[in-house]
């Protein structure tokens, strides 16, 4: 789907290099001449916006380290010197730590975007795996980056995560020690989250490359679900996704300026504007808003391992999804049983999200169990049969023909 | 009972105090009813374990809350008074030095005040060519030296717990009043639960009701965060500081006024912060405005 470059350079210089390394074809054929359906919505902007956000956090990133000292005695008083005498060092710190969650919003959307319109089925399928192993990716980032203030939270969000892998049978507690480099969570432990959190953006970044690429070889997918076949259905990148891209990305940055300049504390646990200390555990350790679904499912095993072993499978069953999806039409648009899960599962997600920011008690846990087991059977159950159950709408011919049926069937021409 | 009146008082007063977007809430019906609901479970938890705070703040009005948030100089200045003839004798602000003090947009005191005003305090600095630590009177550059060499001298002065520094206070407390209001929260960019949670503390002491005992060495408090009853004694009473700006002399006042002094002095930038922030946001409106535009253009002819 790749479109054939037909870039020539302009400047003798130009083709002079072209001919010995066609970066400029790569980025003409990628980028201004691929072929991208017509009929994409603004939610497929959030691949654009996610691009922005990773580069924004790397550059945000290395410029705090310049300012950041990864000890546990020196760390926290390191970030306010940051706030308080960096110039706009404030402003840099508040862009990073909320730009972490802006990044997260942007994948969750990015994420339910794929599953409503099953941007996961064939022949997307590694495209799908590689995009999984990115939210993996930032989900390890994330977490280290908010153990390195070394507040309260931060600490014993440590502590609770690392030892999770105490569960792990037979090798569990070595594993843990060697995590921590000691016998508790403590500065080794700081030394390298700080280490793995400067390098892992940049793993995400290659995988991001590696996605990008899957993509401009199976081609997007779109809100019909259905292939492009003629030259019709497509319009060049440049300029028509180029401007749709940046204006959702414009609209977007609106949003993520609010939180930042306004609200730059909203998303953050107060308690990690506290000292960390070994001796005093918080009232309620609560994970940053973007992991709570998974903390409750964690939670919500009373089998500390089963626990843990259910947290990671929330996710890695996503690495499964194309195989246990068994119906071959793509776009929720055409599945009108599918369409109410989809709805469903996003509303149990959301249930669960909040159920992680609670205390474990009462009718949380229940609550918790019962959108846990949910959780699993959406994929496990649900899918698998609705796939043979339901009966699909019939589905339009091309992407051109959608189109024309949305807009009440004026043909293109007469348009123009 | 009274719990969930008093959870379910507090929300009103807070419906009251936002103004028009909580009238926006009032009509998607996010308001009472959500407020109700989320009374409820707090309620039924009563009888199991308490939680606390027992009370939830009352919302005050702040000069530096919301879109054009600016603090209020004179009432830094005062706040900044409270805290060195009260606080400072048990509660350290090491983060803040003394030239900080002369911030403009912050408390704003005079060059030649904050040189006088750090000349005031003894200094601890070395080693000299012989290798001694020696005393010196403070500079700008100097840190407001804490009460306490160490947080075991301040465990051990103060009943065994460590009075705690108060430079990042204003933003390490806060109470959440449920989800609904959290929600809110988003939209009427309330960011001042550290400030009001302090203001509520301080007066808020109280004798305790009846058929509750307070630990010996308490002080019950309704509103304190982790407990009924903390160890700090009541720090203020009316008249104990001397305003030189003729400002009501209360304890409400004191309070008031340390709790913004002590949001500056956990956010020293919030001005310039919202000052910016008001300008991104226009210029990024009228920049989608304009890539709106240019979409239309380029999509024009382009049904889809």
């Amino acid at each position: 789907m790749a479109g054939t470059s037909t870039y020539q350079p302009k400047s003798s210089v130009g083709r002079w290099f072209e001919s010995r390394l066609p970066l400029g074809g790569l980025i003409h054929s990628s980028f201004v001449a691929y072929p991208t359906p017509r009929n994409l919505n603004y939610w497929w902007t959030f691949g654009a916006i996610l691009s922005f956000m990773l580069v924004a956090q790397i550059v945000t990133g290395v410029i705090l380290a310049m300012h950041y000292t990864p000890n546990a005695d020196l760390a926290l008083n390191s970030v306010e010197h940051v706030m308080r005498d960096v110039n706009y060092g404030w402003l840099l710190r508040y862009l990073h730590a909320n730009g972490a969650s802006m990044f997260f919003l942007a994948v969750y959307i990015h994420i339910f975007r794929g599953l409503y319109y099953g941007s996961y089925k064939e022949p997307r399928e590694v495209l799908w795996i590689l995009g999984v192993i990115i939210f993996l990716l930032m989900m390890a980032t994330a977490f280290m980056g908010y153990v390195l203030p070394w507040g309260q939270m931060s600490f014993w969000a440590a502590t609770v995560i690392t030892n999770l892998f105490s569960a792990i049978p037979l090798v569990g507690e070595t594993i843990t020690t060697w995590l921590w480099g000691g016998f508790a969570v403590g500065n080794p432990t700081l030394n390298r989250f700080f280490s793995l959190h400067y390098l892992l953006p940049f793993m995400i970044a290659g995988v991001v490359v590696l996605h990008v690429w899957a993509l401009h070889v199976s081609g997007q997918n779109n809100p019909a679900g259905i292939d492009i076949k003629t030259n019709r259905d497509s319009v060049p990148f440049t300029p028509y996704a180029t401007v749709k891209d940046t204006f959702g990305l414009v609209c977007f940055l609106i949003l993520f300026a609010w939180v930042v300049f306004f609200l730059p504390n909203y998303l953050g646990h107060p308690d990690n504007y506290i000292a960390a200390d070994p001796l005093k555990t918080p009232a309620h350790i609560v994970p940053e808003w973007y992991f709570l679904p998974f903390y409750a499912i964690l939670r919500s095993i009373p089998d500390k391992l089963l626990g843990v072993v259910a947290m990671f499978a929330s996710i890695a069953i996503f690495l499964f999804l194309p195989w246990l999806d068994t119906s071959k039409v793509r776009s929720a648009v055409y599945r009108p049983l599918y369409k109410q899960f989809f709805w469903i599962f996003v509303i149990c997600g959301l249930g669960l999200g909040y159920l992680g920011s609670q205390p474990p008690e009462g009718v949380y846990v229940i609550a918790g169990r019962i959108l846990t087991i949910y959780y699993f059977a959406h994929f496990l159950i649900i899918l698998p049969l609705i796939g043979i159950l339901e009966r699909p709408k019939p589905l339009p011919s091309s992407i051109n023909d959608a189109i024309l049926s949305k807009n009440g069937g004026v043909p293109a021409e007469s348009k123009a | 009972m009274s719990l969930s009146t008093e959870i379910f008082g507090g929300a009103a007063m807070r419906l009251a105090t936002l103004g028009a977007a909580g009238l926006i809430s009032l009509g998607l019906g996010l308001g009472p009813a959500a407020a109700q609901e989320g009374a409820a479970p707090q309620e039924e938890h009563e009888a199991e374990t308490p939680h606390y705070p027992l009370k939830k703040p009352e919302l005050e009005s702040w000069s530096f809350s919301g879109l054009f948030g600016r603090f209020d100089t004179a009432q830094l200045q005062r706040g900044f008074q409270v805290y060195r003839e009260v606080c400072s004798s048990c509660h350290g602000l090491k983060l803040v030095a003394f030239r900080h003090l002369g911030q403009e947009g912050g408390p704003h005191f005079g060059d030649a005040e904050v040189r006088a005003l750090a000349a005031e305090y003894q200094v601890t600095d070395g080693p000299d060519e012989s290798g001694d630590m020696f005393e010196r009177p403070g500079r700008p550059s100097d840190y407001l030296p804490s009460p306490f060499p160490n947080a075991q001298a301040a465990a051990a002065a103060n009943g065994g717990a460590a009075p705690p520094d108060l430079s990042m206070i204003a933003k390490a407390r806060a109470v959440g009043y449920g989800i609904q209001w959290t929600i809110l929260d988003f939209f009427t960019q309330y960011q001042e639960a550290g400030p009001d949670y302090i203001h509520a503390l301080l007066t808020g002491y109280q004798d305790p009701p009846e058929g509750v005992t307070v630990p010996p060495g308490g002080h019950y408090n309704p509103y304190f965060i982790a407990g009924p009853a903390l160890a700090m004694p009541p720090p203020l009473s009316d008249g104990q500081v001397t305003y030189a700006d003729g400002s009501p002399q209360t304890v409400d006042q004191y309070s008031r006024d340390v709790a913004a002094f002590l949001m500056w002095a956990a956010e020293p930038h919030l001005v310039d912060r919202k000052r910016m922030g008001f300008q991104v946001l226009i210029f990024l409106v009228i920049f989608a405005g304009l890539m709106y535009l240019t979409k239309k253009k380029i999509w024009a002819d382009i049904p889809h």
